[in-house]
């Protein structure tokens, strides 16, 4: 009571004093009352605007909480019907139940990585993520987190003092961000019909190192072999559903030669470990002849959508502001270092992916539009078709000219000049600067290349991270396969070097969406603008309306980042039936999913999606995968599903089988 | 320097615009206060003079008029009327703004502190603690070695959901247990789901139907049991300065509420500790194993042991070389070898005192029933369907636990600090002192054979004096006692009648053996669950066939180590904490038939160390006495004995306790708590020269602050 006493006295004075200024006897003292309602300005303003939003904020997430769970549903269904069964619910109603042992082999930039070794700059990062998750860091500390991820450019390993390694369990590619689901959504639908820890495997490996390195550093194709072995000896001898990814499709390519190669190179499980301890293998979205995509990612690090730049500047890609470019050139500086990145260059050169004037896909454009309009001035356009063999063209007329009309003027011996801006560039070193504009040039002026030119651009444009990654990749056709020199681990991972196991009970899939205009091939400009910028640039001012060509880039029939073509020919053609790639005649089904966007945003990423990544969440896709795993055969799938022209396209190819 | 003067600057700041905060708030407070208690005080002024004149225009009343001076009652009205204007003008300010000007502010001063937490860098020289040992060990040199193999204990493991109720749906592979991050308040929103979702099956000790919770695997399953509680995150991270990584260290999380063999039939998990083991031998170029068991794991990894070797449909078909193959040294951090008292009050009464368990579950409303919440019900209902506990009962019988009149610990200090630091100078050179010492303590002996009595007097008559009733009743069947009025909070103490209970208490002091009958009478079907996988007693003969079956493979009394004469076996405990050992019971108020019958009585206080608050204490590392966690590495291993027939070598590493001395050093480098030793820097260093390479010779052998070895020769067991 003293202290509200207390109070008061000031405050009455206060009044007593402005009583006497309403006499208007003084007007000094009016001030007073004045300056007080001041006082509730401006920044009490603020504070009374701040308070209101925390309020109402609190209230709605007092409100969230207390909401039951099924409200979003029950809010839903209202508006969209009522929502399919999860394919989980609706198998195991169908009464199936777990019962393969499951491996996932996670993809590219998917996986998780975190720190266990690091530079000052990372104080308090250990054992935190450094990919996936949130990515805090890459706002906090971008150059440190950069220097981080990088590995050794002469090696290929770990940097001295640097050790950055794979998430394990589940956990490493359940989700890549928060809220962006990969596996999660198909680790819960299996979990439906009984699977847990115990019968299920993430192979998560460091998808930076090449495939043989992630053996020689961590040893994860060890553990991989013995975690199956293990998983397939506790399940009661069932064998194991392998279900790879994106790039882990060729990473478990590369497992199962190494696994039954002999010990010091290989695993030494030998010649019948794969058909003793593997059911099937069901890739998901597999780049068995490697992505179109990778070939601009390495030349200017323009990957238009892997998640790499999305993740890393989403937005902002073609703002010339200075701090992106150094931001591209350190992502660039980065990626180069990543030999995996290598492993997904286009394979078999201009047998499968076309050369200057003719391409498997040719007709793909022409096709698509008859089917648009379908009456309407067929003849007309027929002029043109796309040159998807060109991968990479300087300048439109050089993607559309004859093959005849063009004038290329041979790189491959041309002298590269030393740079004149060394000195600026250090600190954000990529090959180019060591090129100088004679090289740079005479690279434009070979105008076109073809896939396996484009393997010999790499070569002339980045020497080192080539000869660093050919150790570990090939991207070759083999022409015997009985050459002892296939025997190297650099071939495992081509489908064109190698031969399947001989495992004639196994069976492999492929699954991929279709239905999305992929990147097949690009029109390029050069670019002189600043000393230390990347010379080359897509032309994103290339555009035909009539064809495939938008924003400087070809696209095909795909899964928008997988061209059909590169997911579905080895199943199709190269390993159908008893080939000199399949010679246990080994079963192979082609399984395509069309994709349909989300009919609204309250679905997510969709249930019918066909995109690479949001594959993942496809209801169909998921289902067939259950039933695998609970031991169906593919016949009893229902064999191939086709909605693409894969089968026309593969016709086209002329590969000696 | 240039970061100092611009952090100080930072600071100078932040204080300036604190205060500035303070002082508008202080005004508001102010004129808020001054209206509202001046309305009132008003009310109950006595000035009716002015209450009349005021009476026509009451509804423009205010504070004002109090002051006024009578003298300028002339411009009464024309102040009322601006005041009115005034009043009209400041109305929009009242309650609701204020409240929410004064949220706005606290909202942007903790969101400006938190920018500046941000901006301030990590390595503030204040904040910088002592070098940890990984980094120094790692200048002298050590590098990693062998393998390391983690083996968490009871509770501190993660748990998370595969299958559930509709109730926990949104739980799915959330952490139902330890590591609590965002699922934790879905958890609190219901936690009888929670509760029921933890429960095993009450028959089969597995999982319920519809119902599957698994342990979480990989390091992150115990390295936090909660946000900042750590368990063996310090440990990895100081095994990581030495190069340690995924590759060379496992944690072999199993679901802890199982019992051990059945960990392996649902979840393979020792299968899988097999072939993880393998695995690190094979990729680190045959380098053998250092295994870590904590606590329970301790009993855990004694288990897998036997398993590995046995032959394979119960055994793990390892064949009898396994371990000496694959396992360079076990390193048992505060192993609960022989038991824990704290098993017995967990199942009787579900006080284990300070359990991390129940301080987790009910810290503060243990007490009060006002709630209706019946928590203790609850726990006890939950941890009762936990065949893992009845691992920790002790183990041994009387003839390690002591009887009415004997108990190995008795005499000795209770861990009284005051003695330690007497003796603390000569201890390493004679340990006669604590004999000379200990007569003065013969006076009053505690009998802590008499593991629980009813009421103070029993615990300390001789046992002539005790009342001598057969203890033949709790070999009769149970007399039903059909009242299912509560239904929901079933254990078995609701099937018993109150004369049963009666008898109980009458028999007044019971021992480990008749615990153990008790246990069985009380709790009859949990016992016969539990007892098909463990048994608590002593090995006669350990050729005996019988010995062969699983449910001795983790008593160190009825089995015998491996045939690994180069195995190491380390027992790493604390000591100087004040360790529950026995228990004053007395019956609950009689006017609660239902529920639990018996408590601890907290009234029973001894005046010194070594009863407090109805407990009796010995020294120990505040869960594990000493001759739990030491006796077999300091006797029952010590050389070639019938339990260690092939002589591998055993070591004691006690570690004395030291409180924190500030805040700034959490839970201590030198603490010696059976979780906290874990950030114990000595037992870092240990643990770290061990998989460096060394042996137990180089690490000096036997370090002894307890006495130990004179509890371990009074204890009579044929070795």
């Amino acid at each position: 009571m003293a202290l509200i006493r207390r109070k008061k006295a000031p405050g009455s004075e206060n009044q007593g004093t402005s009583d006497v200024k309403i006499t208007d006897d003084d007007n000094k003292k009016n001030k007073k009352p004045i300056q007080k309602n001041k006082r509730w300005t401006c920044l009490d303003n603020c504070c009374w605007f701040i308070g209101c939003i925390c309020v109402s904020w609190w209230l709605l997430l007092f409100s969230f909480n207390a909401m039951p769970a099924s409200f979003p549903q029950f809010v839903t269904e209202a508006i969209t019907g009522p929502w399919p069964d999860p394919p989980g619910v609706k198998v195991s109603k169908e009464g199936l139940f777990a019962k393969h042992p499951v491996v996932f082999v996670p993809g590219i930039v998917t996986g998780g990585l975190e720190l266990w070794e690091g530079h000052n700059c990372t104080e308090g990062l250990f054992r935190k993520r450094l990919w996936g998750g949130t990515f805090g860091e890459v706002y906090k500390r971008p150059l440190c987190w950069a220097e981080h991820m990088s590995l050794d450019n002469e090696t290929g390993m770990d940097p001295p003092g640097v050790r950055v390694r794979p998430v394990t369990g589940l956990v490493a590619a359940d989700y890549f961000a928060a809220g962006y689901f990969v596996w999660a959504v198909l680790i819960a639908n299996l979990a439906r019909i009984g699977y847990e820890e115990k019968n299920m495997y993430m192979a998560s490996y460091d998808w930076r190192l090449s495939f043989q390195n992630t053996e020689v550093r961590d040893q994860t194709l060890s553990r991989i072999k013995s975690n199956i072995e293990l998983m397939v000896a506790t399940s009661g001898g069932k064998k194991a559903v392998i279900i790879p990814h994106s790039m882990g499709v060729l990473y478990f390519l590369h497992f199962m030669k190494w696994v039954e190669a002999p010990a010091p190179m290989g695993g030494g499980g030998g010649p019948d470990w794969c058909a003793k301890h593997i059911k099937t293998v069901v890739n998901i979205g597999g780049p068995f002849l490697g992505v179109p995509k990778s070939v601009p990612g390495l030349l200017s690090a323009e990957v238009r959508d892997i998640a790499v730049l999305r993740a890393v500047a989403p937005g902002v890609l073609d703002k010339d502001l200075f701090r992106f470019q150094m931001m591209l050139q350190h992502v660039m500086k980065m990626t180069r270092t990543w030999d995996s990145t290598m492993s997904m260059l286009p394979k078999g050169g201009d047998t499968i992916w076309g050369g200057l004037d003719w391409s498997p896909e040719e007709d793909y454009c022409q096709n698509r539009r008859n089917q648009n309009h379908n009456d309407t001035k067929n003849p007309a356009s027929h002029e043109k078709n796309s040159n998807y063999g060109r991968i990479i063209s300087f300048g439109q007329e050089a993607a559309d000219a004859a093959a005849l009309e063009l004038k290329r003027i041979d790189f491959r011996d041309a002298i590269k000049g030393r740079t004149v801006a060394n000195s600026s560039c250090q600190e954000v070193w990529t090959e180019y600067h060591e090129m100088g504009y004679g090289g740079i040039d005479a690279a434009v002026e070979y105008k076109v290349y073809t896939a396996d030119e484009v393997v010999e651009l790499l070569e002339f444009v980045a020497p080192k991270m080539m000869a660093r990654g050919s150790a570990h990749f090939s991207y070759g056709i083999a022409e015997n396969l009985n050459d002892p020199k296939y025997d190297h681990y650099k071939y495992w991972s081509n489908p064109l070097e190698t031969k399947l196991p001989n495992a004639p009970d196994m069976e492999i899939y492929t699954m991929y969406g279709v239905g999305i205009p992929t990147e097949r091939a690009y029109v390029y400009k050069l670019t002189h603008s600043a000393e230390c910028t990347i010379p080359f640039q897509i032309d994103t001012s290339a555009d035909r309306v009539d064809s495939c060509l938008t924003d400087g880039v070809f696209t095909v029939d795909g899964d928008e980042t997988v061209p059909a073509l590169s997911a579905g020919f080895m199943c199709a053609k190269g390993w159908r039936g008893k080939t000199r790639f399949n010679p246990s005649g080994i079963k192979t089904y082609i399984r395509e999913y069309n994709h349909a966007p989300p009919a609204t945003f309250l679905e997510g990423r969709g249930t019918q999606s066909g995109a690479h990544v949001d594959i993942m969440g496809n209801f169909a896709l998921i289902e067939d995968i259950l039933r695998v795993a609970a031991g169906a055969t593919g016949e009893e799938l229902g064999g191939d599903i086709i909605y693409s022209d894969i089968l026309k396209w593969s016709e086209k190819i002329n590969l000696n089988l | 320097m240039m970061n100092g003067s611009k952090i100080k600057g930072k600071f100078c700041s932040a204080m300036v615009s604190l205060a500035s905060f303070v002082r508008f708030l202080r005004l508001c407070f102010m004129e808020h206060v001054k209206f509202s208690s001046l309305l009132r005080c008003k009310s109950f002024g006595n000035s009716e003079k002015k209450q009349v004149v005021q009476a026509p225009d009451s509804d423009r009343k205010d504070d004002h008029d109090e002051v006024l001076s009578s003298d300028e009652k002339v411009t009464e009205k024309v102040r009322k009327r601006s005041m009115n204007k005034r009043r009209q003008q400041t109305k929009g300010w009242k309650c609701i703004d204020n409240c929410c000007w004064l949220i706005g502010c606290m909202c942007s001063a903790s969101w400006f502190l938190l920018i500046l937490a941000y901006i301030v860098p990590v390595s503030l020289p204040a904040l910088q603690g002592p070098e940890i040992p990984g980094a120094r060990l790692k200048r002298e040199g050590l590098v990693a070695n062998h393998p390391v193999v983690l083996v968490p204990g009871i509770i501190t493991g993660g748990l998370e959901l595969w299958e559930g109720k509709p109730c926990a749906e949104p739980l799915f592979r959330k952490r139902l247990w330890g590591g609590w991050g965002s699922g934790f308040t879905d958890i609190f929103r219901r936690p009888m789901c929670w509760m029921e979702h933890l429960s095993l099956d009450y028959e089969t000790g597995l999982d319920p139907p519809g119902i599957r919770v698994r342990p979480v695997p990989g390091l992150v399953a115990a390295d936090y049991f909660a946000p900042g509680y750590f368990v063996w995150a310090i440990l990895i991270e100081n095994l990581a300065q030495l190069g340690y990584e995924d590759r060379n260290m496992y944690m072999a999380a199993y679901d802890w509420r199982l019992s051990f063999q059945n960990t392996e039939v649902r979840d393979r998990s020792l299968s899988r500790l097999k072939c993880q083991i393998e695995i690190l031998y094979a990729t680190n170029g045959d380098k053998k194993v250092v295994v870590l068991p904590h606590s329970m794991g301790a009993v855990y990894f004694l288990h897998f042991l036997k398993w590995v070797e046995a032959p394979a449909p119960v055994g793990g078909g390892g064949g009898p070389g396994w371990c000496a193959k694959y396992i360079k040294a076990v390193m048992n951090i505060g192993p609960t070898f022989l038991g824990v008292p704290k098993a017995f009050s967990t199942i009787l009464s579900a006080e284990g005192k300070d359990i991390s368990l129940i301080r987790t579950m009910a810290s503060g409303l243990l007490e009060s029933e006002l709630l209706g919440l019946q928590t203790i019900e609850h726990v006890m209902r939950v941890s009762r369907t936990w065949d893992s506990i009845v691992s920790l009962l002790p183990k041994g019988g009387e003839t390690l636990w002591g009887n009415l009149d004997w108990s190995p610990e008795e005499g000795l200090e209770c861990s009284s600090e005051k003695k330690r630091h007497l003796q603390a100078e000569s201890r390493e050179n004679n340990t006669k002192i604590s004999e000379e010492m200990s007569p003065s303590q013969v006076k009053h002996p505690k009998r802590y054979g008499r593991v629980i009595s009813f009421g103070v007097e029993a615990s300390e008559v001789l046992s002539s004096q005790l009342p001598t009733i057969s203890k033949e009743f709790m070999h009769a069947s149970i007399s039903t006692d059909s009242n299912t009025s509560h239904g929901e909070f079933w254990t078995e103490y609701d099937e018993m009648s109150h004369e049963s209970f009666e008898k109980i208490a009458e028999n007044k002091v019971y021992t480990t053996t008749d615990l153990v009958d008790l246990l069985r009478y009380v709790a009859p079907k949990m016992m016969q669950r539990a007892e098909a996988h463990y048994s608590h007693g002593l090995a006669e003969n350990l050729e005996d066939p019988k010995y062969n079956h699983h449910k001795y493979w983790s008593n160190p009394l009825e089995t015998r180590l491996p045939d690994a004469p180069d195995m190491e076996t380390y027992c790493l405990y604390g000591v100087g904490i004040p360790t529950e050992r026995s228990y004053v019971y007395k019956m609950s108020p009689s006017d609660r038939r239902k529920g639990i019958p018996f408590r601890i009585d907290s009234s029973a206080d001894g005046g010194d160390d070594c009863l407090k608050s109805g407990v009796y204490f010995v020294d120990g590392d505040e869960t594990v006495p000493v001759l739990s966690g030491g006796y077999m590495c300091a006797k029952g291993w010590k050389g070639k004995t019938r339990f260690n027939p092939s002589g591998s070598a055993t070591y004691v590493r006690e570690y004395r306790h030291k409180p924190p001395a500030s805040v700034f050093e959490g839970r201590g480098l030198e603490s010696s708590g059976h979780v906290d030793i874990m950030g114990n820097v000595a037992l870092i260093e240990d643990i770290l020269r061990v998989a460096a390479g060394a042996t137990g010779p180089e690490l000096g052998g036997d370090k002894i602050h307890s006495d130990l070895l004179r509890m371990s020769d009074r204890v009579n067991v044929p070795l």
